[in-house]
């Protein structure tokens, strides 16, 4: 099967669509997904395998072993408290005798990250009329850019889509955005710099909902989770999308760069003070980023991720799938 | 910033004050407690490793295990390894002798290439120089779009060229630009790359040897985790750059980046990005980063933004009102924007030595809108009011609420503040310290 027709019932999945059934039958359960992400992800891991790959290389577990995988988890973004957690499970496992020699562990620790982060597909269900999408996060985390493969996905897949460009702060924002919904032929929703951007939100849903569209997918201004007054700001936009359609909006989704470190957590806490997050986006899994902060957020707050990331071009927007997402970062031989 | 790392730090040392003499034990404890607020706060693992023995070799010294107040010295040792690994001294941005200064900015995407881009034209036109600005981002949508906006703000020029690809000929022709308008200084945005990407990083390479730039700056979002290193590590190879400029400093983030990089690379940190305004940004300075890291404050930098912010006449004007007693409410919405100017109340705050742990575990409730209504409230009066606050009444009260849409509560809380707060500078102005300051 081709990897386009692929993409497409990923993708269809994840927002709850009907593909035509023919193209429905052609589509396996697991569609050999990991081939794109692991392509993808499994270049830029060379920076953490080669560690991974002496713990993993076989021969008896010691205390060294442990205190080494402890070492690569925080080398790899996922912090004390996940790292600290994720080695006790494997250790309980090694007592009970399932991990005995260090070639086990990778396997092992693929299926405890799987267990932890959402094993059950992700979900975006396009159902309500339309349905309405906030798309929220720090300053070049890539939201406009999300927003824009999100457009371009949802009209491949038949959908109307409206975009709010709420982002009126950063200059050229809505330039950009403006690129991108031609790109997806998607319909714009704009005012001019400096605008209200609760007003713009607003306008985006009631037009979104005059016009029948199916999604309307709202892009916000980067904000540190620190500005009170801006995080006011988007308390404010989420409660004014509320006022268009009260059960608006559906999702609201934080944009997270992989290469974040540990204040991705402070950004995921205050974010979703502000606003109830529904789940998150990484970004920019590629390079050197590691990505292994999804896994402490999802650890310590519950939100799935959605969504990741893993290159700049727009097919690299991809579902997330916890198992592909685990063995990619922790995979101890590149493929490449 | 760097909340955390002041915290955890300062937990450690008060566990062991006040205990006289170390134990092998307590400093093994300690380094444990150090290391760990370094990987929190995001510092590279071989950079902790490195700073750890360093610490904890001299920490086992003798001039900590004999000391009477061994906590002090480990402070001591501790901002010292953190100032030496951070690079010591102040490293300003090299300006060239002939102009034009070129400076190539380079990134990953996101990290703020184009707002510092804009930053620094803003910071040396400032200074008197001429800058001009290279828009080479050709992949972003709107990147250039982006730089004009910003440029157009500053007046200062910008050089693009829409729907090219060649980011080399762009930066040729934008530099040749320059000479021919006679500007001094050439600010070269380029597009965010990772570091895998070989055909990027070679357009980077590219744009390097077209332009022959004074400098090289790698700009690098201060949340970055334990990739810093191999990010600055690939841009070093790669194009040599010449120094940091450290982006989004004004979150929370715990920015071990700062103290990874210049470890690894050698490279300093020239400059910090500290806001969203188009002036937020300032120069590097690693000791007093340290003294920061460590919950020290930093009151040389409080003290050079009141410098700049704050008139000398009007302050020694305000002055003789304070001790003559006869402030009006003028003066104090005077002062608010004067102080306001210096930046967010909350950065500046963080600034002041002890604050932290003064306001340690409380909800700090001085927001900047706070402040807004209290600005609200005072503009709402008339000047004779604003001059003699005795002779508001109830309904003069009522009409200062609804025109600065505040509640008569707040009108009179600010009031009786105000009441109390001129009891006090008249106190002040006549010698008698009251008791709340003098202890």
């Amino acid at each position: 099967m081709s990897e386009d027709s692929d993409d497409r019932a990923r993708w269809a999945e994840l927002f709850d669509i009907a593909l035509p059934p023919i193209e429905r039958d052609q589509a396996t359960r697991r569609r050999g997904l990991f081939s794109r992400l692991k392509d993808n992800l499994t270049k830029p891991r060379q920076a953490i395998s080669p560690q991974l790959a002496g713990i993993f290389a076989p021969g008896l577990i010691t205390r060294e072993t442990w205190d080494d995988l402890e070492e690569a988890l925080i080398a790899a973004d996922c912090g004390m408290d996940a790292a600290v957690a994720l080695v006790e499970e494997l250790r309980a496992e090694a007592q009970l005798g399932r991990i005995v020699n260090r070639d086990e562990i990778a396997s092992g620790l693929t299926k405890a990250v799987t267990r932890q982060m959402t094993p059950e597909p992700p979900r975006i269900p396009i159902g309500a009329d339309p349905t309405v999408i906030l798309v929220v996060g720090v300053n070049g985390s890539g939201k406009t850019t999300s927003v824009g493969k999100l457009a371009y996905r949802l009209s491949e897949l038949g959908q109307q889509v409206v975009i709010g460009a709420a982002d009126t702060f950063r200059a050229a924002a809505i330039d950009q955005l403006a690129i991108w919904a031609d790109r997806s032929g998607a319909q714009l929703v704009r005012q001019g710099p400096g605008a209200d951007p609760g007003a713009v939100a607003f306008d985006a849903v009631a037009s979104g909902t005059a016009r029948g569209a199916d999604v309307v997918l709202i892009d916000t201004a980067g904000r540190l989770q620190t500005q009170h007054n801006l995080m006011e700001e988007l308390r404010k936009v989420h409660a004014v999308v509320g006022k268009a359609n009260p059960d608006a909006p559906h999702e609201t989704l934080l944009v997270l760069d992989a290469t974040t470190g540990q204040n991705g957590l402070s950004q995921a806490r205050l974010f979703g003070a502000a606003v109830p997050l529904t789940g998150v986006i990484v970004t920019k899994l590629d390079g050197s980023a590691k990505g292994g902060i999804a896994v402490a957020i999802n650890r310590e707050l519950g939100i799935p991720v959605k969504l990741v990331g893993v290159g700049e071009k727009l097919e690299d927007l991809q579902p997330f799938d916890a198992a592909a997402y685990a063995e990619a970062i922790f995979s101890p031989t590149p493929t490449g | 910033m760097f909340d955390t790392l002041s915290d955890k730090l300062q937990g450690v040392f008060s566990g062991l004050r006040g205990r006289g003499k170390l134990t092998e034990s307590d400093i093994d404890q300690a380094m444990r407690a150090i290391r760990l607020s370094l990987l929190e706060a995001d510092v590279s693992l071989p950079v902790v490793k490195q700073l750890t023995s360093a610490i904890g070799a001299r920490a086992r010294g003798a001039e900590v295990m004999t000391s009477l107040t061994p906590d002090q010295q480990v402070v001591k040792i501790v901002n010292e390894e953190l100032a030496n690994l951070m690079g010591g001294t102040t490293v300003s941005l090299p300006i060239s002798p002939h102009p034009p200064t070129i400076v190539l900015m380079a990134g990953l995407q996101g990290s703020g290439k184009t707002t510092c881009s804009a930053k620094l034209a803003r910071y040396y036109q400032q200074q008197g120089r001429a800058p001009m600005l290279v828009a080479c981002d050709v992949h972003r949508p709107a990147a250039a779009e982006q730089l004009s906006v910003l440029g157009a703000q500053l007046g200062v020029p910008v050089h693009r060229e829409d729907g090219g690809s060649d980011a080399i000929g762009i930066a040729q022709r934008g530099i040749a630009a320059a000479k021919r308008s006679v500007r001094d200084l050439v600010i070269v945005d380029t597009a965010g790359r990772t570091v895998v990407d070989e055909a990027m990083m070679s357009e980077l390479v590219g744009v390097r040897d077209a332009v022959h730039p004074t400098a090289v700056v790698l700009v690098l979002d201060s949340m970055t985790g334990q990739s810093a290193v191999e990010v600055a590590e690939a841009f070093q190879e790669a194009v040599q750059f010449d120094g940091v400029i450290l982006t989004k400093l004004d979150g929370d983030a715990r920015g071990g980046a700062a103290l990874s990089v210049r470890a690894v690379t050698g490279r300093p940190i020239f400059f910090v990005g500290t806001g969203e305004k188009i002036d937020a940004l300032e120069a590097f300075h690693p000791d007093r980063m340290a003294s920061r890291i460590l919950g020290m404050g930093d009151v040389l930098s409080l003290i050079e933004r009141a410098q700049q912010n704050v008139d000398v006449d009007t302050a020694k004007d305000l002055e003789k009102k304070i001790m003559g007693g006869g402030l009006t409410l003028e003066d104090f919405l005077d002062q608010l924007r004067q102080i306001r100017k210096m930046g967010p109340i909350g950065q500046l705050l963080g600034m002041v030595p002890g604050f932290r742990n003064a306001t340690k575990g409380r909800d700090l409730a001085i927001d900047d809108r706070q402040l807004d209504r209290v600005e609200a409230i005072i503009q709402s009066m008339t000047a004779g009011e604003r001059r003699r606050p005795e002779t508001i009444n109830g309904s003069r009260r009522q009409r200062i609420a609804r025109g600065s849409g505040t509640s008569v509560q707040e009108v009179n809380q600010l009031l009786a503040q105000f009441k109390q707060m001129r009891k006090m500078m008249k106190r002040i102005g006549k010698g008698g310290l009251p008791p709340v300051l003098g202890t």
